[in-house]
């Protein structure tokens, strides 16, 4: 899709199917929140580029934690919590899952069908064999709930499933909190070990305390899990590559053994990670103001987004485009799964010059109010002309 | 479990070896915590996990060792003695023993800042601006290679990084190919080949009784690997030992590698830093291109730009043709995108435009021959002192053919656990200092030690053993 749209020189010429945010002007966005940080950084002369601890900043990794897991999180005040800075979500999801091939008894993860494509990558590059349990339902283009506690409960004992906290990529298709409760169930009764894919906290319903209420769900009932973390889209921080792995055990005694092996993987990888992320997200976190800043800004961009969605789906039923639309309102996050098959897929991009990915998704975070009619003209169209 | 633990152990030990007081000392541990006698971890004791705690999956995982070159800094630390040396990590420090950011370096992101660059991600190899600078830096702007098109260059986290995308690539296109490493090297070469999985074995390197190199022991040991193994060779400076093959034993090297079909693979975490010259501390690695062979080499921007938490480096692979660069290249990628999907932006940006501004260029190369020369003339004066404290004539010259931050000493362990114990001088149990960490002021009280700890220290043994 990348080299398609790189080659096409049309003018009204849309990319929708990166993964960063863009603005209302279609330009990629530094918060400002971040632009102070790092000028903060770069006044505070103390500051030196010495080696990071192999498993990072230690600041960094105590706020994380502390901003998936809660304040007040019981977990963390009985030290059954490692956090150590990864390289954004990619790098922690690597680094649990090669600990997880070294410790863990069964070899086998279960991810959601369909999920990021670079889930399967990382598991079984780590050594594992890649399992899917059924999540889109593409008749409602919403949660196949059914399906999904099916394929849980009839997982292998001690499986590991990835689990994504909330805005899932690529559907846009989240559980309900009560659905996650059954989901948790599911999972607790057949020891399954959690891996939280946190990539979008702040980012999908705008509060970052309500994007947290899954993982957290799953914390408070004692048990342990995995969370992969990443500031990328939540502080625009994409490229710094800035994210923590946190474990949470049973027991304090079992979280240094633990902590000590995910230091053997990390340091044959690559010793130790960057700061300059780790420092901006530190900054930030930990100043009341700055912190403050920075959830408007955020709330801001899942906001321009929800609207994106709303004008989107209007702009459909204005045209009469047929079939029904809502499920466009109802995803969440950065992508919405609009449904059409890669013939459509091909067809847009061919004759109006918009490029989304061939299973449909595109990212509404791409779109801009002036863009929204091209988009629709675009899907009617499609529809309209092609099964 | 014991087992387990002491094989562990002695791995990440590296080049350092266990002499029998060491290996008394963990069989009285093992008996009880279980866990390594470099600890300083409590020990739980099982009784007080009672009712409340649910088992956990991951109860069975036992206690890493800590890595050994960080527990050095972190003994430092705790030690409260007012003439406490650390002479432990390979990071420069000012005559004032303290740590350096580069004027350059600051002039840089202060530019970055006032541009206002995005945060973007990367493309998978990463910035392309740098990519081209970095390549040209090591074979300089214009070579054949480059203008040909024949180096497939990505950016790596630093030299571990870049080293660790390496090995997977030979692990897995190069199948049951073994990777030969000098004896001793930098100790984390043999946790990334492991951990990619990727055999290797040692060639002979040092000699401890000319405190030199071994090279008729290196060629053999080279000729005799089987043909089309990699070798890993560090462009300069070589680390631990601070010992480097002269421009003459280069030619002979490459000579037996060609005659062996053997892929070079060069280690050049120093480029600059070593002579004070990035053209002259490449010369070895240009050598190898003159000769049209194809190799790996894996760079790092830690020392020479300080920029060490910034993680840049890069992955070279000099091919024979542009379409297998190409390929190479792509191969690559795919290596790095399940790793940590594209490489961290900052560092990236701070060496192109350091390198691409020639104002801003000279600036870094006179700033890099200041820590060179600083670093030189330490080396000179620690000798000074060396010989005119001691009186037995011991030949202290090879400290001054050494070159780079790190000199290794010829103190064995014991010796160098005197040099500890006593005298609070922090290095690794090799007999490594890293010259970086040492300022004029304490030279004298470092030939002091040193001198002590040679002619003093018991001697268990006078070479470490093979356990």
């Amino acid at each position: 899709v990348y080299f398609a749209s790189r080659d096409d020189l049309s003018p009204v010429k849309l990319n929708l199917s990166g993964g960063s945010y863009r603005s209302e002007e279609g330009k990629p966005l530094v918060l400002q929140a971040v632009r102070r940080a790092e000028q903060q950084l770069a006044n505070d002369m103390s500051r030196d580029k010495e080696y990071l601890p192999l498993d990072g900043l230690a600041e960094f990794n105590k706020l994380s934690a502390k901003l998936i897991l809660g304040d007040d999180s019981s977990a963390m005040k009985e030290n059954r919590v490692v956090t150590i800075q990864c390289l954004s979500g990619t790098g922690s999801l690597r680094i649990g899952a090669e600990f997880l091939a070294k410790h863990n008894q069964e070899r086998v993860i279960f991810v959601s069908n369909p999920t990021w494509g670079n889930h399967p990558n990382i598991f079984s590059l780590a050594g594992f064999s890649v399992e899917y349990y059924r999540y889109y339902d593409p008749k409602t283009r919403g949660l196949d709930f059914k399906g999904m506690l099916e394929d849980l409960g009839a997982a292998p004992s001690g499986a590991i499933v990835v689990l994504q906290a909330c805005a899932h990529n690529p559907t846009g298709v989240d559980p309900t909190l009560k659905q996650w409760e059954q989901i948790r169930q599911v999972v607790r009764s057949k020891s399954l070990l959690p891996f939280f894919d946190n990539a979008y906290q702040g980012f999908a319903s705008g509060d970052l305390e309500s994007d947290a209420q899954a993982v957290r769900m799953f914390v408070n009932d004692g048990g342990e899990c995995l969370i992969a973390q990443s500031f990328a889209k939540n502080m625009g921080l994409y490229g710094e590559r800035i994210g923590a792995l946190t474990i949470v055990c049973t027991s304090e005694d079992v979280v240094r053994k633990v902590k000590s092996q995910l230091l053997l993987v990390v340091r044959p990888m690559y010793l130790s990670p960057p700061i300059h992320g780790a420092s901006i997200v530190t900054t930030i976190l930990k100043n009341s103001n700055m912190y403050n800043d920075w959830t408007v800004e955020l709330k801001g961009m899942a906001n321009r987004i929800f609207s994106m969605r709303k004008q989107l789906n209007e702009a459909l039923q204005a045209r009469g485009t047929p079939g029904d639309w809502s499920h466009i309102i109802k995803q969440i996050g950065m992508f919405s799964f609009t449904g059409l098959n890669e013939k459509q897929v091909r067809f847009i991009a061919k004759e109006y010059h918009i490029y989304m990915n061939y299973d449909g998704r595109v990212s509404i975070a791409g779109l801009s109010s002036k863009t929204v009619s091209q988009l629709a003209d675009a899907i009617n169209a499609a529809v309209t002309r092609m099964a | 479990l014991v087992i387990d633990s002491m094989a562990s152990s002695m791995l990440s030990l590296g080049s350092t070896s266990l002499l029998p007081r060491e290996i008394n000392k963990d069989k009285l541990k093992l008996g009880t915590s279980g866990s390594n006698p470099f600890l300083k971890a409590k020990c739980f004791s099982r009784v007080t996990m009672s009712v409340a705690v649910k088992p956990s999956r991951f109860e069975g995982i036992t206690m890493a060792p800590p890595d050994p070159i960080l527990g050095v800094s972190e003994a430092f630390k705790a030690d409260t003695n007012e003439l406490k040396l650390n002479l432990g990590v390979g990071a420069y420090r000012t005559e004032e023993l303290q740590p350096y950011v580069l004027n350059v370096v600051k002039k840089a992101e202060n530019l970055m800042l006032e541009r206002g660059d995005n945060k973007e991600y990367l493309p998978i190899e990463g910035l392309a601006a740098f990519n081209k600078t970095t390549a040209e830096l090591l074979f300089g702007a214009g070579h054949p290679v480059i203008k040909e098109q024949k180096v497939a260059t990505i950016q790596g986290l630093s030299g571990t990084g870049s080293l660790r995308l390496a090995a997977a690539l030979i692990e897995r296109y190069f199948a049951g190919a073994k990777v030969l490493i000098s004896a001793p090297t930098w100790g984390n070469h043999k946790n990334i080949f492991n951990d990619a999985k990727v055999p290797w074995s040692e060639y002979r390197y040092y000699d401890p009784k000319t405190i030199g190199l071994d090279f008729e022991g290196m060629i053999a040991d080279i000729k005799e690997a089987p043909e089309g193994s990699f070798i890993l060779l560090h462009g300069c400076a070589h680390n631990p030992t601070g010992i480097d093959p002269t421009p003459e034993q280069w030619v002979k090297i490459a000579d037996v590698i060609q005659e062996k079909n053997h892929i070079p693979f060069f280690d050049v975490a120093y480029q600059g830093f070593a002579s004070g010259s990035l053209d002259e501390d490449a010369a070895s690695v240009r050598l190898f291109a003159e000769r049209g062979m194809e190799f790996f080499v894996a760079q790092s921007y830690s020392k020479n730009l300080g920029l060490y938490a910034e993680r840049i480096g890069a992955i070279n692979v000099v091919c024979s043709s542009a379409d297998a660069a190409t390929r190479v290249k792509s191969q690559l990628k795919r290596i790095a995108r399940p790793m940590y999907s594209n490489p961290p932006v900052h560092g990236a940006r701070i060496v192109a435009n350091v390198v691409g501004d020639a104002a801003m260029f000279n600036e870094w190369k006179a700033e890099m021959e200041m820590m060179a020369g600083r670093i030189k003339t330490v080396r000179q004066q620690l000798y000074d002192s060396l010989v005119s404290k001691d009186k037995s004539g011991k030949d202290w010259s090879f400290i001054l053919k050494q070159i780079g931050m790190f000199s290794f000493t010829g103190l064995n362990k014991a010796q160098s656990d005197n040099m500890t114990d006593k005298w609070h001088v922090y290095m690794t149990k090799d007999g490594r200092i890293s010259l970086a960490g040492l300022s004029m002021a304490k030279c004298e009280y470092l030939a002091d030690a040193i001198i002590d700890s040679y002619h003093n220290a018991l001697l268990y043994w006078e070479t470490p053993i093979e356990l």
